[in-house]
């Protein structure tokens, strides 16, 4: 009989594991769950929906007909609520409930929002779906001020969007430097002066302790207090402080969890024949050499990829994936990945240089040989030669100097190095 | 499907294939207007190496297992199932440059040309022979068949 493939969640890691099972089954039945009511989007596309840049249309993660070519039966709208291990079913809030042989976890994050004062009036929002941007969006015309607590990737995502859209925008950080999780100190200082010069101010070393709201008409956000007393008027307010592993189904079934949910190599998690990967789970970082969660688009749909494959009976390993960023948000160019900040002891080593005429940045972080972290600022053409390295766990430490230069490339690495990848060999990817 | 072999110790770098890389992705497909004349040069979606005598010219491998498809954050990277090329459909790229920081060559650039999107080999469409083999003078390009 046709295995019954069961997928909760349909965006990078759902859709990553279907593509991995059919890349091996073609047969088996394979249904997807998910609560949004869109087919697969780009997630990170919201702020350009917000923007007014991309409509749905131009957001689909895979052709229309994705789903009826693969033979993909997509429910929408619809969640699930219940998840039973031993009688291998799987409820939905609308009470169905499907049987499964093989079942994958991929629920991503639920924003978090902290327990200040206020944040529950009219006039606040999240910023992680298709909902929420078209929420936002229906507020722009009527508004002037807004204001963005939490200056990371989302944060610094949805304030171009509202600049874009011409309106005066802060962004709150609560540590001493915006995008602090994905860049390092000199590449946060050129990110915020790009922030910057687009208009938008950059409080930092604050965070908003308390939210006012209009006496009359449903209390709508008005301004926010800062803990330094300084208040900020705003119709707007977005919490974009961060995203937490959504376990509560997987929990709720008594599978193992941790910070996210706890899987193996083979993205399985302690129960037999059920799956988990992307943003609800923690999993190998390569460079940390830790299992945390890193909850970024390439490694969800990596991770579904070699999920799916197990689940179709394949033995396929999950590379492990790092913590990695991308950012052409304010016209930065701009890509990281890794460890960024070595701790002093530990035999790391670190090589950077800087050119701030040039708007240029470089730095790689070694431990013992091998790369463990880089960030590129500028000209980052090339800087996917630096991290297919790292990826590989290549021993660099000879001529990693060389990787800081211009115009460096292939033929920076040693000869049978480079022949390799001459020859479209690369160790670090697959499944 | 086809792969372009670069052959090292036949290139004598002089960047031909850059070249033409550029006339082919011209508006004109003329070598003096696409470089003289069209209002917006294309970036060349080859690129030669040189240290000393050593040189060769890279572009995309197509890989297999193409981590620049995998990694994309809006599907435009995709595997085209018919000639197995990785194409990129700059309607669907945001150029948020995942695909650059995964891909391994360091074959993706930014599309200097249209500054928002990548660019990269796409085999001139799988048809034929790409500009890049069939103007190297001294065979360093070839087209092989690969299972
Ligand atoms: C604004 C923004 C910008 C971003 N920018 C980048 C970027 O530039 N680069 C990058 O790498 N990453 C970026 N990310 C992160 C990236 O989007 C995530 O890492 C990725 O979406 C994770 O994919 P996933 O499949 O694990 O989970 P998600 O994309 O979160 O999808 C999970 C899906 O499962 C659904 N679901 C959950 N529980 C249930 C249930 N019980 N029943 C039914 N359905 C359920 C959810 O509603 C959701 O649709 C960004 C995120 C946001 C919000």
């Amino acid at each position: 009989m046709a295995r019954r493939y069961v997928i909760v969640g349909n965006s990078a890691g759902g859709v990553g594991a279907a593509e991995g099972i059919r890349q091996v089954d073609r047969e088996g039945q394979i249904t997807i769950v998910s609560d949004e009511p869109y087919p697969a989007y780009s997630r990170p596309m919201i702020s350009k929906y917000l923007a007014g840049e991309a409509d749905l249309a131009h957001m689909l993660y895979r052709p229309a007909d994705f789903y009826a070519k693969q033979g993909i039966e997509l429910l929408t709208g619809t969640a699930a609520s219940a998840l039973d291990l031993q009688a291998h079913t799987l409820t939905l809030a609308d009470g169905r409930r499907l049987a499964w042989d093989q079942l994958l976890l991929a629920t991503g994050g639920t924003p978090f929002v902290p327990r200040t004062e206020g944040l529950d009036r009219e006039g606040v929002f999240t910023f992680t779906t298709l909902d929420d941007a078209k929420r936002l969006a229906a507020k722009l015309s009527a508004a002037r001020r807004a204001v963005v607590i939490g200056g990371g990737l989302i944060g610094i995502s949805v304030a171009e969007a509202l600049a874009k859209k011409n309106l005066a925008v802060s962004v709150v950080e609560l540590k001493d430097r915006i995008l602090n999780m994905v860049l390092d100190e000199p590449a946060s200082v050129i990110a915020e002066e790009a922030v910057r010069r687009a208009g938008v101010e950059v409080l930092c070393n604050t965070t908003v302790a308390s939210v006012v709201g209009r006496p009359q008409n449903g209390g709508a956000v008005v301004s926010v207090f800062l803990d330094n007393g300084r208040e900020v008027p705003c119709d707007l307010l977005v919490v974009a402080i961060g995203v937490v592993p959504r376990t509560d189904l997987a929990k709720a079934a008594g599978l193992k969890v941790n910070r996210g949910i706890v899987v193996d190599e083979h993205m399985a998690t302690d129960a037999p024949g059920v799956y988990a990967c992307g943003d609800c789970v923690e999993a190998y970082d390569f460079a940390a050499d830790v299992v945390r969660p890193t909850p970024v688009w390439p490694n969800a749909y990596l991770g579904g990829r070699t999920a799916g494959r197990n689940m179709a009976g394949d033995a396929a390993v999950y590379p492990g994936g790092t913590a990695c960023s991308s950012l052409n948000y304010f016209g930065l160019s701009l890509v990281s990945a890794g460890v960024l900040l070595p701790p002093a002891n530990d035999g790391f080593q670190v090589l950077s240089r800087v050119e701030p005429e040039r708007g240029l940045y470089r730095k790689l972080v070694l431990r013992g040989e091998q790369l463990a972290g880089l960030i590129y600022v500028g000209d980052i053409n090339r800087a996917g030669i630096a991290f297919g390295l790292m990826r590989e766990g290549a021993a660099v430490a000879g001529f990693a100097e060389e990787l800081l230069a211009d115009g460096f490339g292939l033929i920076s690495l040693p000869r049978e190095l480079r022949q390799s990848r001459l020859e479209g060999k690369f160790n670090g990817v697959h499944p | 499907m086809k792969r372009i072999v670069a052959r090292e110790e036949y290139c004598i770098g002089c960047r031909l294939c850059e070249v033409h890389c550029v006339v082919q992705h011209s508006r004109t497909k003329n070598i003096i207007k696409a470089f003289k004349k069209e209002r917006v040069r294309p970036t060349a979606r080859i690129h030669v190496e040189e240290s000393g005598p050593e040189s060769f010219s890279l572009q995309c491998r197509h890989c297999d297992e193409p981590s620049c498809v995998y990694a994309c954050l809006t599907g435009a990277m995709h595997k085209d199932e018919l000639t197995g090329a990785v194409v990129h459909d700059p309607e669907r790229c945001i150029g948020c440059w995942t695909c650059l920081l995964f891909c391994p060559n360091g074959a993706i650039a930014k599309d200097a040309a249209h500054g928002k999107v990548v660019a990269k080999c796409d085999l001139c469409g799988g048809q034929g022979t790409p500009a890049c083999v069939e103007n190297c003078p001294n065979e360093a390009l070839v087209l092989e068949e690969v299972p």
